[in-house]
């Protein structure tokens, strides 16, 4: 019976396997061989051979665009989380007809559903040169001539981020808020807590499953980037994505898989260290 | 009616903002589509036209737009069903521990966080290696499953994790066979959910950018193609068919919202009777 058991599980889950076995695994672990291999200008040669990690951490250039892949997380981060919070704060405890609320969250999940590349162009009349937001600020007479760093710059990466993955942070803090039991919101108040301090005390310690698995979303997508740095900088500004992407473009397979390698274990210590704060399978 | 308290008020500002935010250059991309012939990127509009709606029609101002949309709504619905299939069957398989659960539970969270361009750069060098082509049906179908697959499991999980399991056991009891009780309980029971779970498996793939970047082959799908066109179109044509796929996606969404929610009429229609 308990070998059935396991064999129903197996069959079941075989699909699921296959794909993750052919499409995940092996394509990891043959990017991690690749990253020993040597490349000439047309192909790349089986080898093992340090090269391309020597390479990659005796550039100064690559210390410089990791530093930069984790500003860019880290001030993402800080603007998804606090937007995030509030967004789901408001639909989960201001809003209180279910009706509402779920038309509400949908309104904020719909753009998840439709094309970043397409999200990522539209801000070009906001913030082009003679974009509407140059156009308002010379109106209000608050410039005299257009502001140059709106689009094309660090300001606009930051800004495509939140504008694409905050959703990531509303979804599951918004989950953790409403499971919390609300007669323990009654309780704080009824002992004499502001509701600043209900927030502080009840509130943001039970939404911490919420607000880690968001921080995890928002950390890995904006750490695996590299279109959005790519197009919202105008090439300007590079993150580790692009650094591989750049590789990749002159058929430098060796070191562009270093460099991935390097990345994805930058990721997964990050995850690792963010994993000690929750249990996601108790949150599902 | 209870009063509102000021900070309902001030939130609900943030969230009027935050949604602004969210909507905001999707409109504005909206309206410029209609620049009249001779209208730029920006404001001011220059007349009012379908000149852009047009252009995308003729093969030398665009490219080969309606053949890559072709491509992205098959391998749409490509991984739509099989992520669908997939994540059932998985999600069944995790309502009991089997051995190597646990593995396949961290494999699955790996797929959501690991970069993109790791997959699309490992898939490649793959195909490389062995020396197949790589193409958008095989390479790039395959890809995306480790994009859609995740989500469509975390659905799962949550639904079985809220399933009521005395539904089957009655099934059980009146004599159904293991898969009678999949298909006349668990399945109806699970439907609305499903088509959330086809809901991500359309979209995620119809917009995948980076994980199909290296696996698309010499035949792009719309994603790649927009964004090839980003490098080298400088009029609103590009505009209008950001609005196109933007409709489009709309309509996809719109049609799966409606599917649910008269699943969800009909069911307590059929409650109350």
């Amino acid at each position: 019976m308990l070998r059935n058991r396991h064999m129903i599980g197996w069959v079941q889950a075989a699909p699921l396997a296959a794909v993750l076995v052919g499409f995940l695994i092996l394509p990891i672990i043959t990017v991690g061989i690749v990253s020993f291999w040597r490349a000439t200008e047309f192909s790349i040669i089986p080898a093992f051979t340090w090269e391309n990690y020597e390479f990659l951490f005796g550039s100064e250039v690559a210390w410089r665009v990791f530093g930069a892949t984790f500003r860019y997380a880290a001030i993402t981060w800080a603007l998804t989380l606090s937007i995030g919070f509030t967004v789901a704060y408001y639909l989960a405890f201001h809003i209180h007809s279910l009706k509402w609320q779920v038309a509400l969250f949908l309104l904020c999940t719909i753009p998840f559903w439709t094309s970043n590349i397409i999200r990522m162009i539209s801000w070009i009349p906001f913030l082009g040169r003679n974009g509407i937001a140059n156009g308002a600020l010379m109106d209000l007479g608050l410039v005299d001539e257009p502001v140059e760093w709106l689009l094309y710059s660090d300001f606009s990466v930051i800004l495509a981020f939140v504008h694409l993955y905050t959703l990531f942070m509303v979804v599951p803090i918004f989950n953790s808020m409403m499971r919390i039991d609300r007669s323990l919101i009654e309780a704080a108040r009824d002992g004499g807590a502001s509701g600043f301090q209900t927030l502080v005390h009840v509130i943001v310690p039970l939404c911490k499953p919420g607000i880690m698995i968001g921080t995890i979303f928002v950390v890995t997508l904006v750490m695996g980037d590299f279109i959005t740095v790519r197009f919202m900088s105008g090439s300007q500004s590079a993150n580790v994505g692009r650094l591989i992407s750049n590789d990749i473009g002159l058929l430098a397979y060796p070191s562009a898989a270093a460099t991935a390698i390097v990345l994805l274990g930058t990721v997964l210590i990050t995850i690792a260290v963010l994993l000690r704060f929750v249990d996601i399978r108790k949150e599902l | 009616m209870a009063r509102r308290p000021l900070s309902f008020y001030v939130l609900t500002l943030v969230f009027v903002l935050f949604v602004i935010f969210l909507y905001g250059p999707t409109i504005v991309i909206g309206i410029l589509s209609f620049q009249g012939p001779r209208g730029g990127l920006t404001f001011p509009m220059n007349g009012v036209s379908l000149h852009w709606f047009f252009d995308l029609f003729e093969q030398q101002a665009v490219g080969d737009i309606w053949g890559s949309f072709r491509r992205s709504f098959a391998l749409g619905l490509m991984v739509m069903v099989t992520t669908v299939v997939v994540s059932v069957l998985g999600g069944m398989a995790f309502r009991k521990r089997f051995a190597g659960s646990s593995v396949l539970f961290y494999l699955i969270i790996a797929s959501l966080v690991i970069p993109s361009i790791l997959i699309s750069l490992g898939v490649g060098l793959i195909f490389n290696q062995l020396g197949w082509r790589v193409h958008w049906a095989t390479s790039g179908f395959g890809s995306q499953l480790t994009w859609t697959l995740p989500f469509g499991l975390l659905i799962m999980f949550a639904v079985f994790n809220r399933f009521d399991a005395s539904y089957e056991e009655a099934a059980r009891d009146l004599g159904a066979s293991p898969w009678q009780t999949f298909s006349h309980v668990v399945l109806p029971i699970i439907a609305p959910s499903l088509i959330g779970v086809a809901l991500f498996g359309f979209t995620l793939s119809y917009d995948e950018f980076a994980r199909t970047l290296l696996t698309a082959g010499s035949y792009n799908t719309l994603p790649l193609e927009i964004f090839g066109m980003t490098t080298n179109v400088t009029t609103p044509v590009i505009y209008a068919l950001g609005t196109l796929t933007t409709v489009f996606s709309f309509l996809v969404i719109g049609a799966c919202l409606l599917a649910v929610t008269l699943l969800g009429r009909q069911r307590s229609k059929g409650a109350t009777r």
